[in-house]
């Protein structure tokens, strides 16, 4: 583990990074959940985006972590920078450039993050848990809606599932416990609780959310690029809309 | 040109080397669990080294070619035969048309690779041709194959053609014929049905008790039933942490070793999540992930540490030796 210290001050405590094996390296940039943190890994994500680095192969961001994932053979096929300079190992060549990058980075802007409005549906049998999350917070079931259509949520990371988006910044007003027994299949589309978190099933997938309604959006789709209507760094607002308007939606989406 | 699946064996998907780059979107990467078989069974028919194959697991299909091919077989030892007579791993083999390509008894290892010349021809999705199963994407409709499947295959390269022409001359054609050259023996893992795997330190190595630390290093863990392509379980002794803590989600990868709170390990394998919440205790070496892909159920299996140089110093020479087999291939005529 190598602290990253630009300042040369002891006090400063800025990334720190680790070795995901032969072939990855984990920039953290916090120990907790954070819109600051949070911040840099979307600077970072944003600047790996556009510049990769030779023998990149992908980066991965997380709530406190970017993962860098490379391939140490193109890594070692760069030349060196210098003559008669002792080769490195491919992690040492990485962990340079990472932390030039990092220097670099300190004040660079990030671009406007993306509103994404999802429209829902809610209770009936497509949110059969909506009187459940109603009961258990005092609630009426519009008051449910209200608080969960007020927030503005935002897009930590994507992971679980292809598309499935990790959202911060739901009302603890609707906060609910996990359902005691999970169900087998919940529909991809369905939007549910689970303790303070919120989200949507991108695909089919068993689990123990408490559903309260269901979005005729696909949140994942394989034929497009990119795959998913999510990225890390989005925000999310969700909207309600009749059963009429569902089926609508649904059906001209087919 | 194409093949057709008489029988289908017990799980025959198209993989190839995965589904890079969507990870950031949560997208499982999949691809082949020994990622070097296929490699060196493309390379052995002149495909691109990322072309699609077949992984073959445990019982293998019946395959007819209708028209003539090249093709090669690498990874576990699954006997396979061409027209009911033995035929060598790491080699390539022509094939004529009319022909049936079939599999006997699991001699070693459990999953061998199915190379044809051009590659197998499914469309890209999400820029892989992998299957991945559990979402329905990649591959042959997104599912394994069955009976009656007609799976395309594309355009040879020169250097296939080539080879193919090598056999066709030097050998008696319609008993099918067996390559002189193949892929070394010194560069092939060493496939047992209980390695040693090297593992390189993983974040949380130093949050494990010495003792559990110590036991990951000197006993013998076992695969338990429930492993697949998304990971393998293992028991042991339980592995705890001297404190147990709770953990942030962050990325994980093939060949992470995390360990749940049970103490039992899990090492993820190609179609692992995106990321994961558990400690890691260990990384699977690049170099050995094939040994690990290769062993079955009720496989044991001893972990032993090395240094992340070491472990890249091994990956280097191993992708050196590949490329020498390539630059060798390409200079037969």
């Amino acid at each position: 583990m190598v602290n990253h210290n630009p300042n040369g001050a002891g006090t400063w405590s800025g990334p720190q990074i680790h070795l995901l094996g032969d072939s990855g390296l984990v920039i953290k940039f916090g120990e907790s959940i954070e819109l600051e943190t949070h911040k840099r890994i979307r600077q970072l994500s944003e600047y790996l985006e556009h510049h990769p680095f030779t023998g990149m192969t992908e980066y991965v961001p997380a709530f406190t972590t970017v993962t860098i994932y490379y391939d140490p053979w193109k890594v070692a096929a760069e030349p060196a920078s210098a003559d008669g300079e002792v080769r490195r190992p491919p992690f040492e060549i990485v962990k340079a450039a990472v932390l030039n990058l990092l220097l670099e980075l300190k004040d660079t802007e990030t671009a406007p993050p993306d509103t994404v409005r999802i429209p829902v549906c809610y209770g009936g049998d497509l949110g059969p848990d909506l009187q459940e999350v109603a009961a258990t917070n005092g609630l009426t079931e519009e008051e449910v809606i209200s608080f969960h259509c007020s927030g503005e949520y935002l897009v930590y990371m994507l992971g679980f599932a292809p598309g499935f988006a990790y959202l911060g910044g739901m009302s603890s007003r609707i906060a609910t416990p996990r359902r005691q027994t999970p169900r087998l299949a919940i529909p991809a589309g369905t939007v549910g609780i689970a303790g303070e978190q919120t989200g949507v099933y991108p695909i089919e997938t068993p689990g123990g959310w408490q559903l309260i309604g269901k979005t005729p959006i696909r949140l994942f789709v394989p034929e497009r690029t990119p795959p998913t209507v999510l990225k890390a760094g989005d925000l999310v607002r969700f909207y309600p809309i009749s059963r009429k308007e569902f089926d609508e939606w649904e059906e001209s989406s087919l | 040109m194409s093949l057709m699946i008489g029988k289908p064996g017990l799980l025959t998907t198209v993989q190839d080397l995965g589904r890079f780059g969507f990870q950031k979107y949560g997208v499982i990467a999949s691809g082949a669990m020994d990622g070097f078989a296929l490699r060196t069974a493309n390379l052995l028919v002149g495909n691109p080294q990322g072309a699609a194959g077949l992984e073959i697991t445990m019982l293998g299909p019946e395959i007819w070619f209708e028209h003539t091919a090249l093709i090669s077989v690498c990874g576990g030892d699954l006997t396979p035969q061409l027209n009911g007579q033995p035929f060598p791993l790491w080699r390539t083999v022509l094939v004529p048309k009319g022909s049936v390509v079939t599999f006997g008894r699991m001699q070693l290892g459990c999953r061998a690779y199915l190379a044809v010349a051009g590659g197998i021809d499914v469309p890209l999705e999400i820029n892989s041709r992998s299957t991945y199963l559990r979402a329905g994407i990649g591959g042959y409709q997104g599912r394994a194959l069955r009976s009656g499947d007609v799976i395309p295959v594309g355009k040879s390269t020169p250097l296939g053609s080539q080879l193919l022409g090598v056999l066709v001359r030097n050998e008696e054609r319609e008993a099918g014929a067996v390559s002189r050259w193949s892929a070394a023996s010194s560069l092939r893992p060493a496939y047992t049905v209980s390695p040693e795997v090297r593992v390189i330190a993983g974040e949380q190595y130093k949050d494990f008790t010495a003792d559990s630390r110590q036991c990951f290093e000197s006993e013998v863990f076992a695969v338990l039933p429930e492993s697949d392509r998304m990971g393998y379980r293992f028991t042991g002794s339980p592995l705890k942490l001297e404190k147990p803590a709770e953990m942030i989600s962050t990325a994980v990868t093939f060949g992470t070793v995390q360990v749940p709170p049970g103490g039992n390990p899990i090492v993820l394998m190609a179609d692992r999540q995106t990321t994961g919440g558990y400690p890691v205790i260990a990384q699977v070496a690049s170099v050995d992930l094939p040994l690990l892909a290769q062993v079955n159920l009720g496989g044991k299996v001893r972990f032993r540490l090395i240094s992340l140089e070491e472990a890249q110093h091994l990956h280097l020479q191993r992708e050196e030796a590949l490329q020498t087999l390539e630059i060798g291939l390409g200079s037969l005529r």
